[in-house]
């Protein structure tokens, strides 16, 4: 892979997160010209505390000084302060990632190892009844709203059957630390990544099985056939490398995506990540939260297709020289 | 006079072939079991939503009307589906929550289809400055994570049913223009548009005699996959306290039900519903796009044979 190569998509990133940026900037003001008078509605602040309030938000002077300011702060990693909290949004931001990085991480780990390995199946004995099973579990799940699916086994494991918690992150009132508390988060993570786990599987279950499928189909297949490998062989070392290529830019593309993919399956277990989080700014409405996450969700699509490009430059020499 | 004579009986064989084509489309498409299943589902559903003034009381809806009735009740308490935390019939909310879903499923996905068509075949036949203007912005379009922008336009334009569906179908549209950009790239190159260009064909006769009717196909079978993607987008954003607040649909029932905590009571009656009837779209859609794609597409048509 050439350094012109990784420079050109690097660059493009870059462009892509710029106009995010800016995109951004717009979006948030159209919502609300006015957010202090929106947010102090039927107090009666005096001319100086009104200009308190907007420089403590950054609503003061012109628009073009706003947004000077605000690309000058967004650089420097500053993302303002919440309206809720009063706190900086970055710091909630980055306490508020891990709950999410580790339930979409193990989902989305467990579902493309399993998504895959369905996949393959599927693809290698097409028509038996395993095929016709892992498509029928794979349309159902991808018809259910996520949310839904995620009540559904709540219901059923949560309030029937009792055997795990309801919400949160952790047993409340409990002050347990070290493996104890890493087991209890796991026993709150159960279900939320279980419905996760669910929800993405289908989608790489059929991505793989279509492209097994086609690769199936190519010469290179019946020569090794024709050489007299065995059936597992041909499968393990010639079809499954090459079919996997297009899984692994879209389990990097995905990546990206849910990060913000969670929101309603954190709300209905109340995991405290990004995605409750998001649901809280919602419903308060606090838009500089609301502001950062959008602009955190964006850079993370962004810079997982980055990821994406160029592991399928290294992956795929035949990209490379486009 | 003779070819005004010529013109009309070209265009008769035109309509022939068409309806010969359309007739040939489902007579392979009633041979698709799948896509037969989904196609009776769809046809349900529509029923529901077409009858649903003859199935259930639309003042039943509102709360003042059911303040007589039993809250909680159960569907043996109360036919046919029981009520929920405020007295109303579950029943009447599915049955009328089944107009709003389709109706924002539909619609939001004719903006898609339009939208993502213009841009895909713009971009794909004009080429030049137009074409990498509209490419960067569909690549724009693809990278902005689509809920959080959905919930914040949604947030900006204010909870009702129109605006639910300008944000889905304002930010459903760049796959479809991906697809048709890359079918009418290829079809440009074709030999008989050559021919046609090289006889002087204006764009416009090109433009409506090839590359129209060869990339509607393709945007028919992209659009019955849209619809699935854009009726769980609303169930979401209804989900999240963004639908309208006024109209029973299917994703504001799911909402009430967690909101009104009818997972820790187990009122299967109120969160089940609604969930199945998505489920029963979605698949719908999902089952009648497959068919239809491979029907439509010769490429996957060989591979299924």
């Amino acid at each position: 892979m050439s350094a012109r190569f990784v420079a050109v998509k690097v660059l493009g990133s870059l462009a892509t997160l710029a106009f995010v940026v800016v995109f951004n900037f717009f979006l948030f003001r159209v919502v609300e010209p006015d957010p202090v008078a929106n947010l102090f509605r039927g107090r009666n602040l005096t001319q100086e505390q009104r200009a308190e309030l907007q420089q403590q938000f950054g609503l003061d002077g012109s628009r073009l000084e706003q947004f000077g300011r605000y690309v000058q702060q967004t650089a420097q990693l500053n993302l303002g302060r919440s309206y809720v909290s009063n706190e900086p949004v970055a710091s909630e931001i980055v306490e508020r990632a891990w709950p999410t990085i580790a339930l979409v991480g193990v989902s989305t780990l467990l579902s493309t190892v399993f998504g895959v390995l369905l996949g393959i199946v599927a693809a290698w004995r097409r028509g038996s009844k395993t095929d016709y099973a892992s498509t029928t579990f794979t349309m159902t799940t991808y018809s259910m709203p996520d949310f839904w699916l995620g009540m559904l086994l709540l219901i059923a494991f949560a309030v029937v059957l009792g055997w795990f918690p309801v919400g949160g992150i952790t047993d409340p009132g409990s002050d347990a630390s070290g493996i104890a508390k890493l087991l209890d988060q796991a026993h709150h993570m159960f279900l939320p990544a279980l419905t996760l786990t669910l929800a993405y599987l289908g989608e790489y279950t059929l991505i793989m099985r279509s492209s097994l499928l086609e690769t199936m189909r190519e010469d290179y297949l019946v020569l090794a056939r024709a050489k007299g490998l065995r059936d597992v062989v041909v499968r393990n070392r010639h079809a499954v490398p090459n079919a996997i290529l297009p899984v692994v830019t879209l389990i990097a593309i995905n990546f990206g995506f849910v990060l913000s993919g969670a929101i309603a399956v954190e709300a209905i277990f109340s995991w405290p990540g990004l995605g409750l989080l998001t649901y809280d700014s919602l419903n308060a409405p606090d838009l500089p939260m609301l502001q950062g996450l959008f602009l955190v969700f964006s850079a993370s699509v962004i810079f997982f297709n980055l990821i994406a490009n160029l592991l399928y430059a290294y992956l795929d020499p035949r990209v490379r020289t486009t | 006079m003779s070819t005004a004579a010529t013109t009309a009986s070209a265009r008769r064989i035109a309509w022939q072939r068409r309806r010969r084509a359309a007739a040939r489309v489902w007579s392979e498409y009633r041979r698709d079991v799948p896509g037969m299943i989904g196609l009776g589902l769809l046809v349900l559903v529509v029923l529901m939503a077409l009858a649903a003034p003859l199935l259930a009381d639309e003042g039943e809806l509102r709360a003042v009307n059911a303040v007589g009735n039993p809250t909680w009740a159960t569907p043996s308490e109360f036919a046919p589906l029981g009520t929920d935390n405020l007295g109303r019939s579950v029943w009447a909310q599915f049955v009328w929550g089944s107009r709003i879903s389709l109706l924002v499923g539909l619609a939001a996905t004719a903006i898609a289809i339009v939208v993502g068509a213009l841009v895909g075949i713009v971009a794909g036949f004009f080429g030049g400055p137009v074409s990498s203007i509209l490419m960067r912005l569909t690549e724009w379009f693809l990278v902005i994570p689509f809920l959080p922008l959905a919930i914040v336009l949604a947030s900006i334009l204010g909870p009702s049913v129109e605006n639910i569906i300008f944000v889905i179908g304002i930010t459903s549209w760049p796959a479809t223009a991906l697809v048709v950009r890359a079918q009418v790239l290829t079809l440009r190159e074709r030999l008989y548009v050559e021919r046609s260009r090289a006889l002087g064909a204006t764009r416009r006769h090109l433009l409506g005699r090839h590359i129209l009717p060869n990339v509607s196909p393709l945007i028919v079978a992209n659009l019955t996959l849209t619809v699935p993607v854009v009726i769980l987008s609303e169930t979401t954003l209804s989900f999240l306290g963004l639908g309208d607040p006024t109209r029973a649909s299917w994703g504001k029932m799911l909402e009430e039900s967690f909101a009104a905590g009818a997972l820790t009571r187990n009122a299967w009656w109120y969160y089940l519903p609604p969930g199945i009837g998505i489920m029963m779209v979605v698949l719908a859609f999902v089952l009648i796009g497959h068919a239809l794609e491979q029907i439509l597409d010769p490429r996957l048509r060989e591979r299924r044979s």
